[in-house]
């Protein structure tokens, strides 16, 4: 009724070429109050290399691994509302595909503290890289890098708080500081109080004319880990080992994008690449169960390990984009103490590597169709040419993308 | 060193400070009519370029900079930048241009909203809520929408009251006179028949009677498959058109392709300021626009 009324007031008011009090309807984000969303995806996979072996020289590493056949990812349930004039809410729950409800994303974000601040509390991706805080179904391949899933198993997430702060510059110019918990790798759970890791990071960014645009950055990580698990060295059966001490990441971020006349529905072409360096060290406890005949044994252990990817998508037409991303991962040489020699090795003298190829259909922004090839030279000795083929679709509430 | 750092600290901070109401203008219209109604008392930006899908824009690192220090936010709305204007405006933390603030203007606010979807469902393709988006491309709207803008100029920076005024009613005048002009201009485009790349015109077909007889994307936002257009140009043969009509910023091949093989013209209208050389300000916009459509008549 009330809409009735409205535009025929508006009609009059055009006539008279005057301004009326008919607003128009109210936003529609405010619409869906709170603004839902679902993604749906899952993947096809033909792989020559048991999923389960890590990359080599990262055993003591999170390995994400690919799934054969075909297979439900996870499904992505989006909520999204404004609090109160102060705050913004957002929880993302993750309904895996063999059951069980996590909840991957859930914070409480300033809406406008002003003056460039911007505090976010709660369970968040940390603002580290460029990758990290990205949701996995805008990702640009059916994986994350190498360097992300074996030194962020894949993201890092964390409890805690983050403050950035946004500077009133003509470009771009952002620092921001996280502390946490702690509790995700390269960080282990523990029962103590206060803070449990920190992170910095500074991004730049502008516009090269109308066609450029990039975003670059560098970030800090520190955390201490106590007694931090992880299972399966190959070489010397299935043995855990157990490692405290201090992690230290260092992280450069880069990201550039053209456009012909910035018109990006038609066509853009997106350059970029990372790279993280982390330095561990502390004590290992080899075979922390006992399980093995070498027995359990401890002793200093240090080293750094890195690794980067560069990659570029290019859309040629509105419907299709392809992609090419290299990837690339150093073990270090370890140090250890007397105790681990023979135990642990020290010096892989090995390189992981992959080549990955995409393309994807996308019929609509809300619904996307990937095939992507990749030869996978992370294993010693154990080449693995891998055929994916995934979907990813969204429903409902459809927030807006970050750069 | 420390005091040359700190000067230049400081210097960093008040590099935005100067009088001028700072603008930031979604697309390049609204810069125009912002520069019409405050002339050299503000400082305008303009987020997207004229041949730009603005539905497709990234939430550009320097968007969210410019965004932080904007006084003033002129924009389309009606969901017209749903695709990134959200992240800018958090990101920005800058609580003056919020949605609701006086800060945010929203043109569409201001004029009768057409092609208002009566079910919404994504099967249906780019469809807005609040009706299309794209309500520039009828002179008249802008009477409103100035009227809108200048009242909103001198709330948030009332010193310059008369000034504002004294602008907005030498744009009144001068645009109503414009209109009068086009009108008669444009007489004998009313009734004529016309294919459109995309959904973009019902504000100009409402203008200038032009009747629109098919699109060529098979839903807003799709891509025109090739079994789509030999679908539009069998039906031409019922409903003949007189042109195909498209937005500077679109790709021109569907349009091409239907024009050569229903040898009619194809017409590219700027769509917003600067969409065509010709189209260099708001008032160029229009003249330009409708000699286009007229020499398509020939």
């Amino acid at each position: 009724m009330f809409k009735k009324i409205c535009s025929g007031t508006a009609v009059a008011v055009l006539m008279l070429h005057s301004v009326g009090a008919c607003a128009a309807s109210p936003g529609s984000d405010n619409a869906f109050n709170p603004a839902l969303s679902l993604i749906l995806s899952g993947t096809y996979g033909s792989l020559q290399q048991d999923p389960a072996i890590p990359a080599t020289g990262f055993a003591m590493n999170p390995n994400s691994g690919h799934e054969q056949s075909f297979n439900l990812g996870e499904s992505e349930l989006g909520i999204a509302a404004d609090i109160d004039p102060l705050f913004r809410g957002i929880a993302t729950i993750s309904l895996a595909s063999a059951g069980g409800v996590s909840v991957e994303n859930a914070f409480v974000q300033t809406s406008s503290l002003g003056n460039g601040l911007n505090l976010k509390f709660g369970r968040i991706f940390s603002g580290l890289g460029y990758l990290n805080e990205q949701h996995s179904h805008t990702w640009d391949f059916v994986d994350q890098p190498l360097v992300y899933a074996v030194l962020w198993g894949d993201q890092l997430k964390e409890d805690g708080i983050q403050l950035k702060w946004l500077a009133p510059t003509d470009m771009f110019i952002e620092v921001g500081g996280e502390l946490g918990k702690g509790s995700n790798f390269p960080g282990a759970v523990r029962a103590k109080n206060g803070n449990g890791e920190g992170v910095l990071f500074a991004h730049f960014g502008d516009d090269i004319g109308i066609e450029q645009s990039w975003r670059a950055g560098v970030s800090l990580h520190q955390t201490h880990a106590v007694d931090r698990l992880s299972s399966s060295i190959p070489a010397a059966g299935i043995v855990s080992n157990s490692f405290s001490g201090d992690s230290q990441t260092g992280g450069l971020d880069f990201v550039w994008k053209y456009s012909p006349n910035g018109n990006f529905y038609e066509r853009y072409l997106k350059v970029q690449g990372e790279y993280f360096q982390r330095k561990e060290s502390g004590s290992l406890t080899y075979d922390a169960a006992g399980l093995s005949t070498a027995g359990t044994a401890t002793g200093s252990y240090s080293v750094t390990q890195s690794g980067w990817y560069v990659q570029s998508v290019y859309q040629f037409t509105p419907n299709w984009r392809t992609g090419l991303r290299y990837d690339r991962l150093d073990p270090g040489i370890a140090s250890l103490g007397v105790s681990l020699t023979g135990k642990v090795i020290s010096d892989y003298a090995f390189n992981p590597s992959r080549l990955t190829w995409m393309t994807d259909y996308n019929a609509s922004e809300f619904s996307r169709i990937r095939l992507q090839l990749a030869h996978d030279n992370s294993r010693q000795g154990l080449p693995d040419n891998q055929v994916l083929v995934q979907y990813i679709v969204s429903m409902g509430a459809h927030g807006a993308h970050q750069y | 060193m420390q005091k040359i750092l700190w000067t230049l600290f400081l210097l960093l901070l008040t590099s935005n400070a100067h009088a001028a109401l700072n603008v930031f203008a979604c697309e390049p219209e609204w810069a125009a009519l912002t520069q019409q109604l405050a002339g050299d008392k503000a400082s305008i930006y303009t987020a997207t370029g004229p041949l730009q899908d603005p539905h497709q824009v990234q939430a550009r690192p320097s968007l969210i900079a410019k965004a932080r220090s904007a006084q003033l936010l002129v924009c389309t709305g009606a969901e017209l930048e749903i695709g990134w204007m959200p992240v800018v405006l958090r990101e920005s933390t800058n609580s003056k241009i919020q949605p609701g603030s006086p800060g945010n203007f929203e043109a569409a606010k201001y004029v009768t909203m057409l092609e208002v979807p009566t079910r919404l469902d994504r099967a249906d393709g780019d469809v807005h809520a609040a009706g299309n988006p794209h309500i520039q491309t009828d002179a008249r709207n802008f009477l409103p929408v100035a009227e809108a803008l200048s009242q909103r100029l001198i709330q948030l920076d009332p010193a310059n009251a008369v000034f504002y005024q004294q602008r907005f009613t030498a744009f009144n005048q001068q645009w109503r006179a414009a209109i009068a002009k086009w009108e008669k201009q444009a007489a004998p485009l009313k009734g004529i028949s016309i294919i459109v790349q995309h959904k973009g015109f019902p504000y100009l077909n409402n203008w200038l009677g032009l009747h629109e007889v098919a699109e060529l994307e098979p839903k807003p936002g799709m891509e025109p498959s090739a079994a789509w257009l030999g679908k539009v140009l069998n039906g031409l043969q019922q409903y003949p058109a007189r042109m195909v009509i498209r937005a500077a910023y679109q790709d021109g091949r569907p349009s091409e392709w239907i024009a050569e093989r229903a040898h009619v013209p194809a017409v590219v209208v700027p769509f917003t300021v600067g969409g065509t050389p010709q189209a260099n300000d708001l008032f160029a916009m229009f003249d330009d626009t409708i000699q286009r459509l007229l020499a398509g008549l020939k």
